[in-house]
């Protein structure tokens, strides 16, 4: 105890000192969040936070230090958490290669790919993309299609990926294929990691609904790659990517989390609607804000009895679809209660006479009915929960 | 605090649950509705529950009680709440004993408090009346001071477990407008004074309530319970107390009602298939679980916040919390029991109708969802 309160007071001391003293305020858009990779342009002092960071290994604390991360204990790892917090720091770096395929290839990956990719992760250079969905292959993911035949030392892949967040950003895919055309669909995918430089891989970004392109396709057209990057089994990619799948749902909610200001429904409520004796003058709309935040706040209480019930020992139940489920379909009634708040109002796409938070209002809401639909819809959420939790027959 | 049951917790957990399957089973709550017990519950059962402590786990050491918390007495009203159990914890305990605990004098609670521990003492309190709703603060029973004490006159409705109070705690202006907090004063009385009556009510959910009529009811002085006029936030803290207790057997009552209608699903077999593989089922089952989860962790949360003493509106936002979440997830739960159970869910002869029928009563009882999410907003300024 009295050497984690030294490792405590030796943080504070060199977190003080290192961090540049813009990282101390929270991202101001999507843009500050540094995800590293070779193709972003990052400010200096965004930067050099995350080269600070990764020097010590600090961007993946609890990885083992022969693989660049920073060999913390978890409760050295929580202090660290806990003082950035105290410091209002922002994470040095995000990404699907901490959160995803990191942790995945420590448990599952050979020692050569460790040692190849976990560094480059550490230090925020390479950025990785999953490559699941398919045209053919949404919800019923294990349908995938696209062909990986083995010639010699390498397979060559032949397909199309969709969906794929950030492919256009992205320097490596950790991508799902098949490799067994005869085994039933579940046991002939093999989880392979792919160089996005490979010739033959084409990538087009997608434009959404709401006028933005956070998604891309995939095109792969013989791309070759060496057999030694595929992780786990040969045919035994499906269980990997469930397992992943898993904490994807995990990092949905908590994405959510992050919402809104509670009080922002509130005030827009009192701007466009006008106020009776101190309170939002429209009785429906003040009741759907009410329903609205508590069921936030329901989810929220839930979130945090996950957690408790973790810190307690409990084995994790199911509740990532729960979570995953509820926490979006709050977020698209929060975007929908916010456009019929606004009326009128709500309707710009652009220029004038509609202000940039009404646009954003607007967007907001064409974007979050994805929300329900990536990262496996909610009627595969309700399956899941019907089949893994109540135990309803097929 | 955490949003985790304690060892201890589990412990009364289990022993609640044994309890409960073995002492109370649903043909019991069906024959004490049949046979129009007088009381509405066995007084047997209830100084068993005594001598386990439950009557007083949230009363002090000092009368009677264990001492213990609200989160203790949380995990035996879930269970009572599973088996439908009838006996009077909300009435005697939650409501009653409370209003004495919070806003009598010490001479008051030594009178009371160690009677309703030992079990041996029933309270009930009165404090709707026609056309009051959910506002404990429209009170138009009226109080006038008569010689050396008081007299009331007014009429309360919905009295729960009336019948078998040895002392009813009663709500009554003794100034002020119809609806102001200020202004009322609670009696602690014997239901035998000159000029009261009780008359029986049969309610939906077949528990135990009566309407009251004062006629120039005589009290003495000292049935004032607290301050004279001061009645009105106190009635608001022990309601809401109340209701966070009502919550917890709520949380109950539903996971009862939702356990036997996926068991029907998993077991009901039409078209060669059990019914529950069918999605049209599959999906609703699944977004009753996740209300049923919500709701948990409102409940929980609510009985942690009186643990950790937060002030009156901490306690009246986690209240309303609680109560909306269960008040909409245990309806929703009771209707869609009744309806994936088909034909024989209509039927008096299977148990899921009576869990609709405490659902609807639950739901209207000290404010439904649509009430406490208009508290919350006033609670939040808005």
């Amino acid at each position: 105890m009295a050497d984690l309160e030294s490792f405590r007071e030796e943080t504070r001391r060199w977190l003080v000192a290192n961090a540049p003293a813009s990282m101390h305020t929270p991202p101001q858009s999507p843009d500050d969040i540094c995800w590293g990779g070779r193709k972003m342009r990052y400010p200096d002092d965004v930067k050099r936070w995350l080269d600070v960071m990764a020097e010590r290994g600090w961007t993946a604390p609890t990885w083992p230090r022969e693989y660049g991360g920073g060999g913390l204990s978890k409760a050295e790892a929580k202090v660290l958490a806990e003082e950035m917090a105290k410091l209002r720091l922002r994470p040095p770096l995000v990404g699907f290669g901490l959160s995803m395929i990191g942790p995945l290839l420590l448990q599952e990956g050979s020692e050569e790919l460790k040692r190849a990719h976990l560094p480059p992760i550490v230090r925020g250079e390479i950025r990785w993309c999953q490559g699941y969905s398919e045209p053919g292959a949404g919800s019923d993911l294990a349908g995938l299609q696209t062909r990986a035949v083995r010639d010699g030392d390498v397979f060559v892949l032949n397909g199309q990926k969709v969906w794929t967040s950030f492919a256009d950003k992205a320097d490596w895919m950790f991508i799902l294929v098949r490799t067994d055309f005869e085994a039933p669909k579940h046991s002939g995918i093999t989880f392979l990691l792919m160089d996005m430089e490979t010739p033959g891989v084409t990538v087009r970004p997608i434009k959404l609904i709401s006028g933005s392109s956070p998604f891309c396709e995939t095109f792969l057209a013989d791309v070759r790659v060496p057999v030694r990057n595929v992780v786990g089994r040969m045919n035994g990619g499906w269980l990997l990517a469930k397992a992943l799948l898993g904490h994807e749902r995990t990092m949905i909610a908590d994405a959510f989390k992050e919402r809104d200001d509670a009080k922002r429904l509130v005030a827009l409520a009192r701007r466009y609607l006008g106020e009776e004796s101190g309170r939002v003058a429209d009785a429906r709309l003040r009741d759907r804000i009410a329903q609205l935040e508590m069921d936030q706040a329901c989810l929220d209480l839930t979130l945090a009895r996950a957690r408790d019930g973790a810190k307690a020992g409990h084995k994790p139940g199911p509740e990532s679809s729960i979570f995953k489920l509820y926490g979006t379909e709050l977020n698209q009634r929060r975007r929908e209660l916010m456009v019929e708040t606004l009326g009128p109002q709500a309707l710009g796409w652009e220029g004038p006479g509609f202000a940039e938070e009404e646009l954003k209002v607007t967007r907001d809401w064409l974007r979050s009915r994805g929300n329900s639909i990536e990262g496996g819809t909610s009627e595969v959420q309700l399956n899941i929960i019907a089949k893994r939790v109540l135990g309803l027959p097929d | 605090m955490d949003l985790v049951l304690s060892e201890e917790q589990e412990l009364l957990q289990h022993t609640a649950r044994e309890f409960v399957a073995g002492r109370s089973s649903l043909k019991r709550i069906r024959t004490l509705r049949d046979t129009a017990d007088p009381d509405g519950f066995s007084r047997e059962l209830w100084r068993e529950m005594a001598r386990l402590g439950w009557t007083g786990i949230i009363l002090p050491e000092e009368h009677g009680g264990l001492g213990l918390g609200y989160r203790d007495l949380m995990v035996v009203m879930e269970e009572l709440g599973r088996g439908l159990m009838p006996e009077p914890m909300l009435s005697t305990v939650l409501l009653g004993a409370n209003a004495i605990l919070l806003g009598g004098t010490d001479a008051q609670r030594r009178e009371h408090l160690p009677a309703v521990a030992a079990g041996e003492r029933f309270l009930a309190l009165a404090w709707q009346e026609p056309g009051s709703r959910y506002d404990p603060h429209h009170v138009e029973t009226r109080a006038e001071r008569a010689g050396g004490g008081w007299r009331l006159r007014g009429e309360k409705i919905q009295v729960l477990d009336a019948a078998a109070a040895d002392r009813l705690v009663v709500s009554a202006r003794t100034a002020g407008g119809a609806r102001d907090a200020d202004g009322i004063t609670l009696f602690v009385i014997r239901p035998d004074v000159p000029g009261l009556a009780l008359e029986r009510q049969m309610r939906v959910d077949s528990r135990g309530a009566a309407l009251l009529h004062l006629a120039d009811a005589r009290v003495e002085t000292d049935t004032v319970l607290g301050q004279v006029g001061g009645g009105g936030p106190l009635l608001a803290r022990v309601l809401d107390r109340a209701t966070v207790g009502l919550t917890a057997e709520m949380l109950g009552s539903m996971s009862a009602a939702f356990a036997m209608t996926i068991d029907y699903l998993r077991t009901r077999i039409q078209f060669d298939v059990p019914i529950g593989s069918f999605q049209a089922l599959k999906h609703r089952a699944a977004r009753m679980f996740v209300e049923l989860e919500l709701a948990r962790s409102a409940v929980m949360h609510a009985h942690r916040v009186l643990d950790e003493g937060r002030d009156d509106t901490a306690v009246a936002r986690a209240a309303s919390l609680a109560k909306a979440r269960c008040s909409d997830a245990f309806l929703l739960i009771g209707n869609e029991g009744v309806q994936m159970h088909g034909g024989i869910g209509m039927t008096d002869e299977h148990d899921i109708g009576f869990f609709l029928k405490r659902a609807r009563a639950a739901q209207l009882t000290c404010g439904d969802a649509a009430w406490h999410r208009d508290r919350m907003a006033r609670l939040d300024g808005y």
